[in-house]
């Protein structure tokens, strides 16, 4: 029998070895979202537990690794919603800079706060499209929608962004 | 808001929060998940609490079926 089917099946050592063939592909996903490391190992784990959880519904003809990032999407998505106003950007994921550290720090803590006002949905869309680069097809396939949704998604977030940085007396790369 | 306004504030969001893509996993993440595994509460599913009370049911309303149902047991 195919990995697929055990797996479909309830076998746990099938599910260990698409676990081991998949946590890293999984957790690089849901890091460029949540932008934690620790918070992603767990999430991983979340995600491998919602997806044994749900073994009977996947088809062993299916594509698993789709499958697991939809999940993974969610499971990261379910945590944005949670955290919304309380979740820190990390330092240690700035960007080196030759500008004054005082404006460099003031602008980060704008985008930060603003960044935190989006809406979970928009947020997860607007990290994967504006900073990670990720292309709308790959993040629409994650989120379970179309390109043309990702896209309007993302001028909603820019819109969104733009507003709240304008609230704080910043707009794009120039202070007021 | 036009296309140069949008490419402005791309430009403001990479020169702070830079893109992270591929990082890897530091260590096996498996033993959490057999952990994970064992906290997993013990959990029937509701269509077979409805077979059950079907069942039940039968064997309280026509006792007759008792023999047949051990039958194939």
């Amino acid at each position: 029998m195919e990995l697929l089917e055990r797996f479909a099946a309830g076998d746990l050592e099938a599910f260990e070895a698409l676990f081991r063939q998949h946590q890293r592909d999984v957790y690089a996903w849901i890091v460029r979202i949540v932008r934690d490391t620790g918070m992603a190992e767990d999430l991983t784990v979340e995600t491998f537990w919602r997806i044994y959880r749900s073994r009977a519904r996947f088809r062993p003809d299916g594509n698993f690794c789709a499958w697991s990032r939809r999940i993974a999407t969610n499971a990261a998505l379910d945590h944005l919603r949670a955290k919304r106003h309380d979740t820190e950007l990390d330092e240690n994921f700035a960007a080196p800079t030759r500008r004054d550290p005082a404006i460099q720090n003031e602008e980060r803590q704008a985008l930060h706060k603003a960044f935190s006002q989006l809406p979970a949905k928009y947020r997860l869309i607007a990290t994967l499209a504006l900073i990670e680069g990720e292309p709308y097809d790959s993040i629409a396939e994650a989120v379970g929608t179309s390109a043309s949704v990702v896209k309007i998604r993302v001028f909603r977030a820019v819109r969104m962004l733009r507003k709240n940085l304008s609230a704080m007396g910043i707009t794009a790369g120039v202070r007021q | 808001m036009n296309h140069q306004d949008d490419n402005e504030l791309r430009e403001l969001l990479k020169r702070n929060i830079p893109p992270l893509g591929n990082r890897d996993l530091p260590r096996d993440l498996w033993p959490q998940m057999l952990e994970r595994l064992s906290r997993q509460p013990f959990h029937v599913p509701w269509f077979d609490w409805a077979l059950a009370a079907l069942v039940g049911a039968a064997v309280l309303i026509f006792p007759g079926i008792i023999p047949a149902l051990l039958y194939h047991l």
